[in-house]
C-alpha cells in the first residue's frame, strides 16, 4: 500500500459551544504480527498505535490503539467547540513515522 | 493457513449445496441504498432474457453494518485506494512525459459514465476490453509507460477511480459493438459449466441458490457492479477478476488467468446481467 | 466426498479456528483470562458496576476482520463528572488488548467509534473509569460468522 494518508471530517463551522463529530480514516494495513508469510516465517508487527486531536493546542480526545484495531483505522468522535481554532490530528506509527491532518472550524 | 481453510471450506461448501443442509431462505432487504444523500438503483427490471424478473445489487444481502459502510463515502473505506486513484490520475508517468490528466483533463467530467458501460469493444486487440486493460492501453499507447501487472502497481486504485466517476449510474453495455454478442455468447456458456472437483457453476450458487444462506454466506446474485469493492474480508479492494477466480478456486477448478478469453467472456456477462443496477463502486463487501 | 452431517460440521469448526481474521488461534483460557486481569488493573480495585456505559456492537459480524463497535458513556464532561478513558477489550482474541480512549472536557461526549478484529464469536467489553474513581462496564456478545465462500 502507499504511505498512509489521513482523511478527517469536520464541520466548517459551528455554534459557539456545540457538540460536533469528528471522522477520522487513515490508510493502514495494521500488520498485527500474528500473521505468517508464505514461507512460514512471521510477519513483523506494525500498526498504527496511538491517534491523538487537539483544538488550539490543548487536548481533546486521544487513543492507544492495539493490533485488534483493524486495517484503515477508523475513528469516530465528539469535540466541544468554545471559540473558532484548529484541530490537529496525529497518528503514530510503530516505525516512528507520524502523520498529521489540521482542520479549522469557525465559531458564529 | 489459507491452504487450510480452502481445503475445509471446499467439501462443505460442496456438502451443503448437495445435501441442502444450508439451504435457509433468507430475503434480501427491503431498503434504499443512498451515497451521500445520492439514490442508487439497487434493484432494476431484468433485460430481456434474463433469468431473473428484477437484477438485485449484492448490497441488499448485507447486513445493516456493512450496508452502512458504503452509505457514506467519508466512512467506506474503499475511497482511501480511490483518493490513491486520483492522485495517480495526475501522475505524469512514462516516456511521453503524460499524466491521465494530460489528455482526460478533470476525471470528474472526461470519465463521468464511462465505467457503466465498459467492457466495451476493442477493434485493436479483436477483443472485449475492460477498465483495466483500457488504462494498460492508454499507458502502453499515450504515455509510453508500462502495463500494470494484472492487480499490482496502480490498477486497482485508478480503476476504482475511474469508475467510482459513475457512480449511480446504471450499467449498461452495448452487445452490438464488433463481436460482442460471441463473447456474451461465450460468456453465458462459462456461467452455466459446472467445473472443479465440487462440480459447481456460477449458476449453482448465484442463481439456482440465490437468497440462501450457504452455511453463514448469504447468497447474492454475484453482480459486479460496485467492482473494485472493498471486502472487509482482506481489508482492500478487490478487483473482479480477482473475485472471479476466487470463486473458481472455491470449486476446486483450475484457475483461468486474470484478463484471459475465459475471464473476459464471463465479464460481458456477468456485467450484462446486472444491467440496470446503479454503479456502486468502491462497494463494501463481507 | 462421504462426509456425514456431523463429520461436516467438526470441519466447520476447524475451519472457524482458522478462520482468516489475522490472528493465529490461540488457547481461548489464556485470553480471557488476561483479560479479566487487564480488567481489574483498569477498575483499581473498584467494584465493577453496570449502567452509564453502552457498547454497541453487531449481534453477527459478517466479517470478523471489521467489526463496527461503539461505546458512550452518560457523562456531563465537566466538573467532576467526567469520563476519563474507556478500555476496550476482546476476551477470545490472542491478545484481549484493543484501544484505550482518553476524552478531556473539550470532548464534549464521552463517545467514540471504531472498527476492530475478532478472531472469533467472544464477548467484547468496554470498561470506562470515571474521574471520581468509579467505573462501569458493559458486555457483548458478538458471533463471528465464517462464510461459505473464502473468494
Amino acid at each position: 500500500m502507499a504511505k498512509s494518508k489521513p482523511r478527517v471530517k469536520v464541520p466548517k463551522s459551528a455554534a459557539a459551544g456545540e457538540v460536533i463529530t469528528i471522522k477520522t480514516l487513515i490508510s493502514h494495513d495494521m500488520e498485527s504480527g500474528q500473521r505468517k508469510d508464505k514461507d512460514g516465517n512471521p510477519i513483523p508487527r506494525k500498526i498504527i498505535n496511538k491517534f491523538a486531536c487537539t483544538f488550539n493546542g490543548e487536548p481533546v480526545f486521544e487513543c492507544e490503539l492495539d493490533p485488534a484495531i483493524s486495517a484503515n483505522p477508523y475513528l469516530e468522535f465528539s469535540a466541544k467547540v468554545p471559540q473558532s481554532g484548529t484541530f490537529k490530528f496525529t497518528w503514530v506509527d510503530d516505525d516512528g513515522s507520524v502523520y498529521e491532518a489540521e482542520n479549522t472550524i469557525e465559531v458564529q | 493457513m489459507n491452504n487450510i481453510s480452502l481445503f475445509i471450506t471446499g467439501p462443505v461448501i460442496a456438502l451443503a449445496l448437495a445435501a441442502g443442509i444450508a439451504a435457509v431462505k433468507a430475503d434480501p432487504v427491503d431498503d434504499t441504498l443512498t451515497i451521500d444523500g445520492k439514490e442508487m438503483i439497487s434493484r432494476a427490471k431484468a433485460p430481456e432474457g434474463h433469468p431473473f424478473d428484477e437484477v438485485m445489487s449484492g448490497w441488499l444481502f448485507r447486513t445493516a453494518e456493512t450496508r452502512a459502510l458504503e452509505a457514506d463515502t467519508f466512512v467506506n473505506p474503499g475511497m482511501l485506494e480511490v483518493e490513491e486513484g486520483g492522485a495517480i490520475w495526475n501522475t505524469v508517468e512514462g516516456t511521453a512525459g503524460k499524466s491521465c490528466a494530460s489528455c482526460h483533463g478533470d476525471a470528474a467530467e472526461s470519465m463521468k459514465d464511462v465505467g457503466a458501460n465498459y467492457p466495451k469493444w476493442d477493434s485493436d486487440s479483436g477483443r472485449p476490453i475492460n477498465i483495466e486493460l483500457q488504462i494498460n492501453k492508454c499507458r502502453e499507447k499515450n504515455m509510453g509507460a508500462e502495463p500494470y501487472a494484472f492487480d499490482k502497481g496502480g490498477q486497482k486504485a485508478l480503476t476504482a477511480y475511474v469508475k467510482h466517476q459513475s457512480l449511480g449510474t446504471p450499467v449498461s453495455i452495448d452487445l452490438g459493438q464488433g463481436e460482442m454478442q460471441n463473447w456474451w455468447d461465450r460468456g453465458k456458456e462459462l456461467y452455466y459449466t459446472r467445473t472443479g472437483q465440487l462440480n459447481l457453476s456460477c449458476a449453482s450458487c448465484h442463481e439456482a441458490n440465490m437468497g440462501k444462506m450457504i452455511r453463514a454466506d448469504h447468497l447474492s446474485q454475484g453482480q459486479i457492479n460496485g467492482f473494485p469493492t472493498y471486502r472487509l474480508k482482506q481489508g482492500k479492494l478487490i478487483s473482479v477478476h480477482n473475485r472471479f477466480r476466487g470463486c473458481i478456486r472455491d470449486t476446486r477448478a483450475e484457475m483461468p488467468k486474470a484478463f484471459s478469453d475465459e475471464l473476459m467472456a464471463l465479464e460481458v456477462y456477468v456485467t450484462w446481467r446486472g444491467t440496470g443496477l446503479s454503479v456502486e463502486t468502491p462497494a463494501v463487501r463481507q | 466426498m462421504n462426509l456425514n452431517r456431523r463429520q461436516a460440521l467438526g470441519l466447520a469448526t476447524g475451519a472457524a479456528a482458522f478462520a482468516a481474521t489475522g490472528f493465529r488461534a490461540l488457547p481461548a483460557m489464556a485470553a480471557a483470562e488476561d483479560a479479566e486481569k487487564k480488567l481489574m488493573e483498569f477498575a483499581g480495585g473498584k467494584a465493577l458496576e453496570t449502567g452509564r456505559i453502552t457498547l454497541t456492537a453487531p449481534e453477527i459480524a459478517e466479517n470478523g476482520n471489521t467489526v463496527p463497535v461503539s461505546v458512550s458513556v452518560e457523562s456531563a464532561m465537566e466538573g467532576d463528572d467526567m469520563v476519563e478513558s474507556v478500555m476496550l477489550l476482546a476476551e477470545g482474541n490472542p491478545s484481549p488488548d484493543v484501544a484505550t480512549f482518553r476524552f478531556t472536557a473539550l470532548s464534549g461526549v464521552a463517545a467514540v467509534t471504531t472498527r476492530m478484529r475478532l478472531a472469533k464469536t467472544q464477548n467484547v467489553i468496554a470498561v470506562a473509569r470515571m474521574k471520581d474513581g468509579s467505573v462501569y462496564m458493559d458486555k457483548k456478545q458478538v458471533k463471528v460468522t465464517i462464510g461459505g465462500c473464502g473468494g
